[in-house]
């Protein structure tokens, strides 16, 4: 484009700009760590509701991974410009609830704004993870999954496995005898704290930490350090000298190990699937999280992960209007259910899951059913409902690293998992000192 | 005798070095200042409660296990990058500044690495090294060698190690290319014909005549090391496994970013801040006087 053109351009933009009547429209900025398909979803979403109405406009901008998103609304808030919505992941809930003044909780909002609102329309094994442990929603769900155990059938078939392994001891003899066929990797996992001490804990109904896992108040205490979280990992730790399991890293960078097929059975988020439905060359199927049989209630259900859209503070009413109506425009039930099957997100509401099964989805999708059946798969009890410790993020990386340092045979199991238990009380003590009291 | 600019009146020099002093003010002392304050404050990651504590960031750092393998990491991972990178540089500059066919085409490549950020060069080589997927992991295993970055801190930091003297190598080639140049041919040609030999020539000869080049890039080189290689770091290993590949710095970013303790942050960049200062000091005093200008 030449200079001349460039400045006609300029012009005729400017002139658009200003004739736009600016007061008739409130902007929302909505912040995100969406990428690939899933932030078309997040910009058609956007689009659909500015479409919808004349009153409000949401305006998404990609801040980066999860961490990012989080760091610049910090950042943005103690230079008095934070956006309106920002999406956070789940471990960043207690950085965010214990914000007071920082953040609008999403219940209140949607009653100062006199918004249909029935928190009990919503699943509460997704929703419990974003409230107070009186049941008032803090933030608002907005993508999530849970883990599950993805596995190669071809593999297991020549292996001469019958069927996907349930239960712990099955996993470990399963990998020893994948071992023969894939050398370098029978058994693998994704997000080491997340499936191995987070989401074992619930799916046995043990507890993490003391005050139900810290969503009745910040004075919780680590206590993971137990036999059963021993045993899993010494069992680990042994399998690891032949690599009848390999470690695959803190995240899920190890994941293209199971679609080349390299480890036939790889634990990690359900939100995999779309890059397993694309990739793996070779018959696969998720089935839910191995337990171990003797524990009393095992399974008992699956927690989240993935992320939730936080309100936050000072804004003008005009704003705190539009973001309301924008939630109730999401819970809507046809484009809940619409969200659910294109992006693989698991629904929000019950509305939603109904409908999908009624319209037959799960029937030709069997494996997008896996998260939610875990998730609901007994009523969440107080070991079960979600996580709520301080610098939740940084713990993540304190408790990899013992589990590497394990896995590494620096430390016994038991020594990696009470260093990881007095770390990370060090660190949740001085969370709890500077959260606003 | 050096030759020196002279103004008249008082005025005009100030002015020619204000843009200048702003800058440093306002990108160099005064986040540096800040940081010192932050030190002192026991603060949550909104900045909302607000708590004075002396030292007491302090103190609780220089009780932290952790710390001191960090110190200890940070020394290992310097010193290994400053040496490789210096004389891998210095060996192709030596290789380059010969009359060859096509030496501009090799400088040119020679330089293109600088010109990727250290995040990026980082993905690339993982894309190398990820064991099981990865082409040059997969050759060490098929050769034997159980190549485990995940697991094995040594692997982690040959890993670190080679991506941030790759991303620096550029750098340094240009400077001694540039430095090598700079040296008379007469004096080599001199010393030719009194028969020294290359490797003679090199040693007693142009090494020395490179040392302010040499003095120079060492300084710079470890300033790299301890602040630049912090995304590179991020993207390969995390700090991992098991704080094998975890520097000062990285555990800065660490501690303030991802985990909002700013005050324990802000405590450890006053320290690296004070141990890169002594080291540069140190350097001037006793290092310095071995170059020949």
């Amino acid at each position: 484009m030449t200079n001349r053109h460039f400045s006609a351009a300029a012009a005729v933009a400017v002139t658009l700009a200003l004739a736009t009547p600016a007061y008739a429209v409130t902007e929302i900025q909505w912040w995100h760590a969406m990428t690939g398909p899933n932030n078309d979803v997040v910009v058609k979403l956007a689009n659909d509701f500015n479409a919808s109405q004349g009153e409000y406009k949401i305006v998404p901008t990609f801040k980066g991974s999860y961490a990012d998103v989080l760091n610049a609304g910090i950042a943005a808030f103690r230079a008095g410009n934070a956006p309106g919505i920002m999406q956070v992941f789940e471990v960043g809930t207690a950085t965010m609830m214990a914000a007071k003044g920082a953040i609008k909780p999403v219940s209140e909002l949607m009653k100062e704004q006199g918004e249909k609102f029935d928190p009990k329309s919503y699943l509460p094994a997704i929703t419990g993870y974003y409230s107070t442990s009186k049941g008032d929603m803090l933030s608002f769900p907005f993508n999530s999954s849970s883990m599950v155990l993805w596995v190669n059938l071809d593999a297991l078939k020549k292996a001469e496995i019958t069927e996907p392994p349930k239960t712990w001891p099955e996993v470990f003899a399963d990998a020893k005898k994948l071992h023969a066929t894939n050398p370098t990797c029978g058994f693998s996992s994704a997000w080491g704290s997340w499936g191995l001490i987070e989401q074992f804990s619930a799916w046995h109904n043990v507890p993490m930490g003391s005050k139900a896992n810290g969503l009745d108040g910040f004075d919780t205490v680590l206590e993971f350090n137990t036999p059963l979280e021993t045993k899993l990992l010494e069992s680990l730790v042994d399998l690891q000298k032949d690599k009848s399991y390999d470690y695959s890293g803190r995240t899920n960078t190890g994941e293209g190990r199971f679609t080349s097929g390299e480890c036939p059975m790889f634990m990690t988020s359900s939100a995999f699937y779309p890059n397993v439905k694309a990739n793996a060359k070779f018959a696969y199927n998720a089935v839910p999280m191995p337990y171990f049989p003797d524990v009393k209630g095992a399974p008992q259900n699956s927690i989240i992960g993935g992320a939730s859209l936080w309100v936050m503070g000072g804004k003008s009413p005009e704003e705190y209007k539009g973001i309301a109506k924008f939630f109730t425009f999401l819970s809507d039930t046809d484009r809940q259910a619409n969200l659910h099957q294109v992006s693989g997100y698991l629904p929000i509401t019950k509305a939603a899951y109904e409908k999908t099964k009624a319209d037959g989805f799960y029937e030709k999708n069997p494996i997008l059913e896996v998260p939610l059946k875990e998730l609901t798969n007994k009523p969440p009890t107080e070991n079960s409902r979600g996580l709520r410790f301080g610098g939740m993020v940084q713990l993540r990386d304190v408790f990899a690293e013992e589990i590497e340092a394990a896995l590494a045979g620096k430390k016994s199991a038991k020594e990696a998992l009470d260093s990881a238990v007095s770390r990370g009380n060090a660190m949740l003590r001085q969370f709890e000192r500077t959260a606003v009291k | 005798m050096e030759p020196r600019a002279i103004f008249s009146g008082r005025l005009l020099p100030y002015l020619l070095i204000l843009p200048q002093l702003a800058v440093s003010l306002i990108f160099f002392y005064w986040p540096a200042l800040q940081a010192l304050q932050q030190s002192f404050l026991v603060q949550d990651a909104f900045g909302l409660s607000t708590e004075f504590v002396w030292f007491e960031n302090y103190v609780t750092l220089l009780q932290t296990p952790e710390y001191y393998h960090a110190i200890g990491v940070t020394f290992v991972f310097s010193a290994l990058v400053a040496f490789f990178s210096l004389t891998l540089g210095l060996l192709l500059a030596t290789m380059a500044n010969r009359n060859i066919r096509g030496v501009q085409i090799y400088r040119t490549f020679l330089i293109i690495p600088y010109a990727v950020a250290p995040a990026v060069a980082s993905v690339l080589f993982i894309f190398m090294f990820q064991p099981g997927l990865g082409m040059i992991a997969r050759l060490l295993q098929r050769n034997g060698i159980d190549w485990n970055p995940v697991l094995n801190g040594t692997h982690a930091m040959i890993l670190v190690v080679i991506v941030a003297v790759w991303n620096q190598i550029s750098y340094n080639f240009l400077f001694f290319l540039a430095g090598l140049q700079a040296i008379p041919k007469s004096v080599i040609e001199a010393a030719a014909i009194d028969g020294a030999k290359p490797m003679r020539r090199f040693w007693t000869i142009i090494f020395p005549l490179l040392s302010p080049t040499t003095f120079f890039l060492i300084i710079v080189n470890i300033t790299y090391v301890f602040f630049n290689t912090l995304g590179i770091i991020d993207t390969a290993t995390g700090g991992g496994p098991n704080g094998a590949t975890q520097t000062l710095v990285y555990k800065v970013f660490q501690d303030g970013k991802v985990g909002t303790d700013l005050g324990g942050s802000a405590a450890q960049s006053v320290i690296l801040m004070v141990i890169v200062v002594a080291l540069t000091a140190f350097q001037f005093r006793y290092v310095e006087k071995k170059v020949h200008y």
